[in-house]
């Protein structure tokens, strides 16, 4: 057993690593939330139920369809992400004008009907996904076990979560985003399909959800409910790191995680509640969060 | 004095109604209508959505039931003393939570609620996934015996008039005024020199103490208190009650919660309780689509008359 300073370093380095998987879901959620929110000024709270759609999809296509977890890598961000643009199109885009309360309760609705539906087909017991031939097995470095599924979570979640900074940063597609983001009327007036922005940012935003599920499948069970706990964890982390950056809400995802699986090592008592208090801590100090640009 | 009449005849029917409908069904409705009256008061007259509501619900729930379990004291003051706890934490909440405005008011009030729902998971004394069965109904002032149906019916809707009173006196004062200001223009209140901050505060408070009787009550009636009512399923349901009566509208949570209530005991009884989620899903679309007014609201537009002003 390798300890330093009493503490039990392969118990630490589990937890930390547990709690780097959870920051990389929470990160991936935050930043779609991030994204959606700048151009859209709402909330969606079906974000959560649409990982969990993205996770069943996957199990679906596995099990009725024999799509391996590679091809679903693909699919299914594509499929949510037309189940968002239809979601925008048809649903939210009637009521764009009206206080923006509206939307969130829309999305709060849509996000009760698909936790319903699928309680309703699966039940609410947990499904398994089984972890891809390729990445089973794991590495042993010199204080840890490192399963390759978890280490390829974290990479592949970081890559596509620093990918999409750059995109919106760096490209010409980030620009108008941003722009449609401080005025879109004035964007508009350039001749820039605004209203397309809108349909295809928030389909890429609840992509990025789709992803997540994937991704999550294999590690956590599959079932109706992941999708809700999993949201409201993720508000409070919108909430301490602030929607003024992307960079922000993805740094806030992952760094949260890691505070969660600190707790869980020291203070396993709170680890259910550790983020909620930060949270308090952040309302009472700063109250425009982190990253937050707002007064 | 048109309205005054209103609320006669509905009191009226109400002292009436335990000889037409079964009583637990209406108590269940007046708790949950003073819930979603309480729950209207930030939401349809501060413009404040919090998406924690069942928190104070389940809180004073929690606590009466806990007292009434174990202390052996009178229902009044354990409803008093549920009160008074959910009015605390409100106190803490809602000093948390006005400091941020909109859909970040929405979120902070639901992660807090998150945290106590946590907290009342595995604190010992909730009695955790079971809840606390068998909570003793117990005597009203050691007078009256409220194991009786009846005798608990007239309490409960005394309770409820009481709690509507407060908001319709709440709403009616100056200080209901200023919060209308708010509501309407945030900035221009602030540049007339109230302290919004403090207005929203007290108003918090006032709906999560009431929230608080509401859960309380509920408490004594169904002699239970579980993790159902602080789950954000909950603060859900109340959200939807509201706007199915219409929000901004004095009776709207009272019509919307007997219209919701009435709904899921239809459909629990049936085979389309499994549906349950999905159809209150629905109704949440189809309200916030086509009839944002809410059911009072739509009845104000038709004979254009405004039953909250």
């Amino acid at each position: 057993m390798v300890t330093f300073l009493g503490i039990n370093l392969f118990g630490l380095s589990g937890q930390l690593l547990v709690g780097l998987i959870n920051g990389s879901f929470y990160a991936l959620l935050s930043l779609g939330l991030a994204i959606i929110f700048g151009l859209l000024k709402i909330i969606n709270f079906a974000q959560g139920a649409l990982y969990m759609v993205g996770a069943f999809i996957a199990w679906m296509a596995l099990q009725y369809m024999g799509i391996n977890y590679w091809a679903a890598l693909i699919i299914v961000p594509l499929l949510v992400g037309v189940i968002g643009v239809l979601m925008e199109r048809y649903l939210l885009r009637p009521i764009a004008n009206e206080d923006h309360l509206y939307s969130l309760l829309l999305t709060f609705g849509i996000a009760l009907i698909l936790q319903g539906a699928f309680t309703h087909g699966f039940g609410s017991s947990g499904l398994s996904y089984a972890i891809p031939a390729e990445l089973k097995g794991g590495t042993k470095l010199p204080f840890m076990y490192l399963p390759n599924y978890r280490a390829w979570i974290i990479v592949a979640s970081i890559t596509v979560c620093f990918g999409t900074w750059w995109m919106i940063e760096k490209t010409k597609l980030g620009a108008y985003l941003r722009a449609g983001t401080e005025n879109p009327q004035m964007m508009q007036a350039f001749g820039i399909n605004v209203p397309l922005i809108v349909t295809l940012t928030f389909g890429f935003g609840v992509a990025l959800a789709g992803l997540a599920g994937v991704m999550a499948a294999p590690v956590y069970a599959v079932s109706p409910e992941m999708g809700s706990n999993m949201l409201i964890v993720v508000f409070a982390i919108v909430v301490i790191g602030g929607m003024g950056s992307i960079g922000g809400a993805i740094l806030t995802g992952l760094g949260m995680g890691v505070v969660e699986g600190l707790t869980k090592y020291f203070y396993p008592e709170a680890s259910t509640t550790i983020i909620f208090l930060v949270m308090v801590v952040v309302l009472l100090l700063k109250p425009a969060g982190l990253f937050g640009k707002e007064a | 004095m048109k309205i005054n009449k209103l609320y006669l005849g509905l009191l009226g029917f109400a002292l009436i109604a335990p000889t037409i409908l079964y009583p637990v069904f209406l108590m269940k409705v007046l708790c949950f209508a003073l819930f979603a009256c309480a729950f209207n008061l930030l939401l349809g007259f501060v413009g404040l959505l919090s998406f924690g509501h069942a928190v104070f619900l389940g809180t004073g729930g929690y606590v009466t039931g806990y007292l009434m379990m174990n202390t052996g004291i009178t229902p009044e003051l354990g409803i008093l003393c549920g009160t008074a706890a959910a009015a605390l934490l409100g106190a803490f909440y809602g000093k948390l939570s006005v400091k941020r405005e909109g859909i970040y008011f929405a979120m902070v009030t639901l992660a807090l609620a998150q945290l106590m729902f946590f907290v009342y998971l595995q604190a010992p004394f909730t009695g955790g996934e079971d809840g606390m069965q068998g909570v003793p109904r117990g005597e009203l002032f050691g007078l009256i015996d409220l194991s009786d149906n009846m005798a608990m019916y007239y309490f409960v809707l005394a309770v409820f008039v009481f709690g509507f009173w407060l908001i319709h006196r709440t709403i009616h004062s100056p200080f209901g005024q200023v919060l209308k200001a708010i509501r309407e223009n945030e900035p221009r209140a602030v540049s007339l020199g109230y302290n919004v901050n403090d207005y929203k505060w007290v108003a918090f408070i006032i709906s999560s103490a009431l929230a608080g009787l509401a859960g309380s009550t509920k408490t004594l009636v169904f002699q239970l208190a579980s993790l159902t009512d602080v789950h954000w399923h909950m603060s859900g349901e109340v959200v939807l009650m509201t706007l199915v009566g219409g929000m901004g509208t004095i009776l709207g949570p009272l019509v919307g919660a007997g219209v919701v209530v009435g709904i899921q005991n239809y459909l629990s009884g049936g085979e389309l309780g499994n549906y349950l989620h999905i159809i209150m899903g629905a109704i949440f679309v189809i309200c916030v689509l086509a009839f944002r007014s809410g059911i009072v609201g739509e009845i104000n537009k038709v004979i254009k008359r405004n039953f909250s002003s």
